[in-house]
């Protein structure tokens, strides 16, 4: 009920949340002791919007978003008690397993980095995809090729009648994509996780896909949670971001607010290491050093060692701080302070 | 496909050829005649003479090669002297029991060690994968005449003698002496009765090497990509390991069905000779000691051929499973 | 990575040090944490210590004895020298912190030494050739004296035989011990015959290429195809079975698939830069072989090797089960076995425990061969 009154509380015209994360804690038992690579997220995606989960690698992104289909190995890792992962309000966090293959593929689906690897290299497209729609929708062979063959067509694979039967290696990195998109759309589901899914492919395969991305939200209205270390994909297709470093959210807002009115100093640091046609000419800075190892955070501000604006009280424990709009937060003390601006020190 | 296949076939021509080369060359190399065996006391060195001669014996060794060689290309593998019948005929009757066996221990060998070395992915780190490991590494060791001697021991004497155990398993032959008097059911059951112990003594050591293969491939496989992909799909991890990750796995274990054929072989010499199992690797033994001469080349070149033959099948497979594969 | 400084090895408390070393060789490194070290140099002093009180009498008759017994005491008193002062040298090595330059053989002994099993795996067969040596001192009879056949035939374990006696009346235990030399010596003499030749064939095979390559790997094949006993046993029995035809004829039928795996390694490394520098220099094409090749290509062959000896332990107890390999009364394990094969029931001792004792070495050598591998591929070590 909490989660409804929050949805309200942030306006009439708002939609209620979809999918709500809090606290979430995901940690690895490792030989190197506990990392700690997901500490106390907290977001949430609402119907039909975009939202990305922006960090440099090691940030905890992608265990994040492994979390939400309870698709880690445990052991080595383990979400602690007191993580909250509630999709329309239910609580996927200690579901049972039934449960969750139930809402994985159907509800909320995924896909991945690596379209070169993220298909079994053994079975023709057709039938990976069809799988998906025998399991949950109960379709027989014949209806789940037949459907097959449409979602080809829809995700923009050119002779898809031909094309369902062949197999990976057969296909461009660019076209795997396009299947392994087909297969997460197969179900309808409410909610899209994609996770790094334009990486590992050419520049001009990346805007291809983050089109056909958009188009498909838009047409069928589902909610994508987007996964990226790249604020250029970001600015073109998320609604709203999360900005995460070191196993923890530093700075929550619209796409909007974030690039124009950074909070966190990681934040501004992401921005000013991204090239801009706005300002020609204009010398990129590299965030100095680089993540520190999960297996040992440092107290206080974990950002305090890259900081250019480090300080005494940094040292301290950081909370997430409001400013002002009800989703709108960063983790860093000066944050309320900091004027708008890209005001650099 | 079927070009492939011939392909492979006419390009194993010339190794089998040089096996038989091999072969005849180290059994002539070999001090010592036939005919010194088949000498009775008193037999005058003329009728000697004569025998060498109708074994063609006298010739010379190349001429004699060359005879051979012809020879076998014809389906001809000569007269073997302990049984006074042709090396084929003899073949052929010991044939198809060294067949029955090697393909059930190859069947159960690959079966367990397939279960077991996916078990034991599927469980990595808990206490049945390292339990399993130790006692796998065990089998792995062992030499396969004294496994049979410890089951023929466990299975058959104590059994029988000493625990007086309903079940027990025979320990040598392929049939029990009333066989002939049996209905037919009872004559398939009496036979699969005399495989047991063979098979098992057979099957148990190169299961573990399978199985410790299996493992790693196994464990390679469920790593990757597409696997997390199957699982979020929301397959039960029944599908995610038996359909998705178990047919990659599979693909490198194909490898060691061209790489076992030999130990296998190699280990029914001695289960045929420790069960008294009418099959090749006795003949072979007892041509030896017989220097029947005809019949040692003869078998080596079956047992090698075979080899060949299996090699080429894993390659056929391995282009079957893995659709990476192109035939050309 | 590799070349970076890297502090070597655990962090060593001092305990003891050399004052403790003096009295328990092994005992410093053991309590240090270095177990596997510790342990090796502690059980050698220990048993070769207790050899030389125990069987004062044997060692001194041994030292003016027959070679193999010369032998044995030699290798008690080198082997008490070598553990005292290996253990004092190291205990007097500053302790902890040592900033070394590492090769990949570092840290392949590293990775090797923080593996368990492998490390107890090498302690056992190092504990067998130590045994194989001093057998003469050990073994508790003659393995060839028979005893009282009326009475002393197929007795059971006992005190006085402890695996019992055999049909000869003769103490299975010594026979075990006197077995343990052949089968260890033959392996290994085998292994290293193959390696040496599969080694060089293989490098000349895949370095030189064109016909030398395709004549020495279409026979390699033919070899290979062989179901290896058939070959062996044609081989033997058209022979007079001898100890050194078996070893010679095992030798020289294991080299085709060493030959394989170096060839394999040194057609990948032909194409590196530094083989191409040592052309471009003008080197002659041997010394490229032995210099530059070959020893880059070793890894590979030292696991093949490892897991080789305990393939043909157990080939040659094979052989030797068959009556085609060490003739009686010599004592070797595949001829014990044999012995009880009729007679399991009743003296089930005589098969079982030679088939054990090959069981267990085979075990070590498997044991040791997978550390190895795992230490030596820079893939798995990290």
């Amino acid at each position: 009920m909490s989660g409804g009154e929050t949805a309200t509380a942030g306006g009439p015209e708002r939609p209620p949340a979809l999918l709500e994360v809090t606290g979430l804690r995901t940690w690895f038992d490792t030989d190197q002791g506990t990392a700690r690579a997901v500490d106390g997220v907290t977001f949430d995606v609402r119907a039909g919007e975009t939202v990305g989960i922006v960090g440099e690698s090691g940030c905890g992104k992608t265990v994040t978003s492994l979390s939400v289909l309870g698709l880690l190995p445990t052991p080595p890792a383990r979400v602690l008690d007191g993580s909250s992962i509630r999709f329309r309000g239910e609580e996927l966090v200690g579901a049972t397993a039934r449960r969750l293959r139930a809402i994985r593929g159907n509800e909320i689906s995924m896909i991945f980095q690596e379209p070169m690897s993220s298909l079994n290299p053994v079975y023709p497209i057709g039938d990976q995809i069809g799988e998906t729609l025998r399991l949950h929708r109960g379709m027989s062979r014949r209806e789940a090729r037949t459907e097959a063959v449409r979602l080809l067509d829809e995700v923009g694979i050119a002779g898809a009648e031909r094309r369902v039967d062949e197999y990976p290696h057969e296909l461009s990195g660019g076209m795997r994509q396009r299947v392994m998109i087909a297969m997460a759309l197969s179900c309808a589901p409410d909610l899209l996780i994609a996770d790094e899914p334009t990486t590992a492919l050419d520049v001009t395969i990346q805007a291809q896909i983050l089109e056909l991305l958009a188009a498909l939200r838009a047409s069928r209205g589902m909610a994508v949670l987007l996964i990226t270390h790249d604020l250029g994909v970001v600015a073109e297709v998320c609604d709203r971001v999360v900005v995460m470093y070191a196993g923890q959210v530093v700075e929550r807002g619209t796409v909007e607010e974030i690039f124009a009115d950074p909070r966190h100093p990681y934040t501004r640091g992401l921005l000013d290491s991204l090239p801009s046609v706005d300002e020609p000419g204009r010398r990129l800075v590299p965030i100095p050093g680089t993540v520190p190892a999960p297996t040992d955070w440092p107290d206080g501000c974990r950002f305090r060692a890259r900081c250019p604006l480090a300080e005494e009280r940094c040292g301290e424990p950081q909370d997430l701080v409001g400013l002002g709009r009800e989703d709108r937060a960063a983790r860093c003390w000066k944050a309320p302070a900091v004027g708008a601006g890209r005001e650099r020190p | 496909m079927t070009r492939y296949v011939v392909r492979r076939l006419l390009g194993a021509v010339p190794l089998v050829l040089g096996i038989a080369t091999i072969i005849f060359f180290v059994v002539n190399a070999a001090p010592g005649d036939p005919t010194l065996y088949m000498m009775a006391p008193g037999m005058s060195s003329e009728v000697v003479e004569q025998l060498r001669v109708n074994y063609g014996l006298d010739q010379p060794v190349h001429v004699r090669y060359v005879k051979w060689v012809g020879a076998m290309l014809t389906g001809d593998f000569g007269y073997s002297f302990s049984y006074n019948r042709p090396v084929l005929d003899v073949l052929m009757d010991f044939l198809p029991n060294t067949l029955v066996l090697s393909a059930c221990a190859l069947g159960l060998a690959f079966l367990v060690g397939i279960v077991l070395g996916t078990i034991q992915a599927v469980k990595q780190y808990s206490g049945l994968d390292s339990a399993l490991s130790v006692v796998l590494l065990f089998f792995y060791s062992m030499p396969s005449f004294w496994l049979a001697l410890m089951l023929i021991l466990t299975f058959s004497l104590m059994a029988r003698n000493v625990w007086d155990w309903p079940i027990y398993f025979p320990a040598s032959g392929i049939t029990s002496t009333g066989h002939d008097f049996m209905g037919p059911w009872e004559q398939v059951a009496d036979r699969a009765r005399h495989l047991v112990l063979p098979t098992l003594s057979l099957a148990l050591v190169l299961a573990a090497g399978i199985a410790r293969y299996m493992r790693g491939s196994m464990l390679e496989v469920i790593r990757q990509d597409f696997v997390r992909t199957a699982r979020a799909k929301g397959l039960p991890e029944r599908t995610v390991v038996f359909k998705h990750a178990l047919r990659n796995a599979l693909i490198p274990v194909i490898t060691l069905v061209g790489l076992y054929i030999p130990v296998l072989f190699s280990g029914t010499v001695f289960v045929e000779y420790i069960f008294a199992w009418p099959g090749m690797g006795r003949a072979i033994v007892e041509a030896i000691t017989r220097r029947d001469y005809p019949l040692v080349m003869a078998a080596s070149f079956f047992f090698a051929t075979m080899v060949v033959l299996a090699n080429l099948l894993a390659d056929v497979l391995y282009a079957v499973v893995d659709p990476r594969i192109r035939y050309e | 990575m590799v070349g970076d400084p890297v502090t070597a090895g655990p962090r060593r408390r001092v305990v003891g040090g050399r004052g403790l070393s003096a009295v328990l060789p092994g005992a410093p490194q053991l309590l240090a944490g270095r177990w596997g070290v510790g342990a090796a140099a502690l059980l050698a002093w220990v048993g070769f210590l207790w050899l030389l009180v125990a069987r004062w009498d044997r060692v001194w008759a041994g030292a003016g004895g027959p070679w193999d017994e010369r032998l044995a005491v030699a290798t008690v008193v080198l082997g008490l020298a070598g553990a005292w002062v290996w253990s004092w040298r190291d205990a007097g090595q500053p302790l902890a912190g040592r900033a070394v330059a590492v090769s990949q053989w570092d840290l392949a002994v590293r990775a090797f030494s923080r593996n368990r099993t492998a490390v107890a795996g090498l302690i056992v067969i190092g504990g067998l050739y130590a045994l194989a040596l001093v057998t003469p001192l050990v073994a508790p009879y003659d393995p060839l004296a028979q005893g009282d056949l009326m009475t002393e035939r197929y007795v059971g374990l006992s005190a006085a035989h402890p695996l019992g006696t055999d049909q000869f009346a003769r103490d299975v235990l010594s026979r075990l011990l006197y077995g343990a030399r052949i089968s260890l010596s033959i392996g290994f003499v085998a292994v290293a015959i193959s390696v040496t030749i599969g080694t060089l064939l293989g490098a000349v095979a895949g370095y030189l290429g064109g016909l030398a390559d395709t004549v020495i790997m279409r026979f390699v094949d033919m070899v290979i195809s062989f179901p290896r006993l058939i070959l062996l046993i044609t081989i033997i029995a058209l022979f007079q079975p001898s100890i050194f035809l078996i070893t010679a004829v095992l030798g020289l039928t294991l080299w085709p698939s060493t030959a394989r795996i170096v060839r394999g390694e040194v057609l990948s490394l032909r194409e590196r830069e530094f083989v191409q520098a040592a052309v471009a220099l003008g080197y002659s094409k041997t010394r490229i072989i032995f210099k530059h090749l070959i020893p880059n290509a070793l890894a590979p062959v030292i696991v093949a090797a490892t897991l080789g000896i305990g393939n043909t332990i157990v080939l040659e107890a094979g052989l030797s089960f068959l009556g085609l390999g060490v003739q009686p009364p010599t004592p070797s394990w595949g001829t014990m076995v044999d012995a009880g094969r009729g007679v399991l029931l009743d003296a089930w001792w005589l098969s079982t425990f030679p088939g054990l004792a090959i069981v267990f070495t085979v075990l070590s050598f498997n044991l040791v061969g997978d550390g190895l591998r795992d230490a030596l591929d820079p893939r798995l070590r990290s």
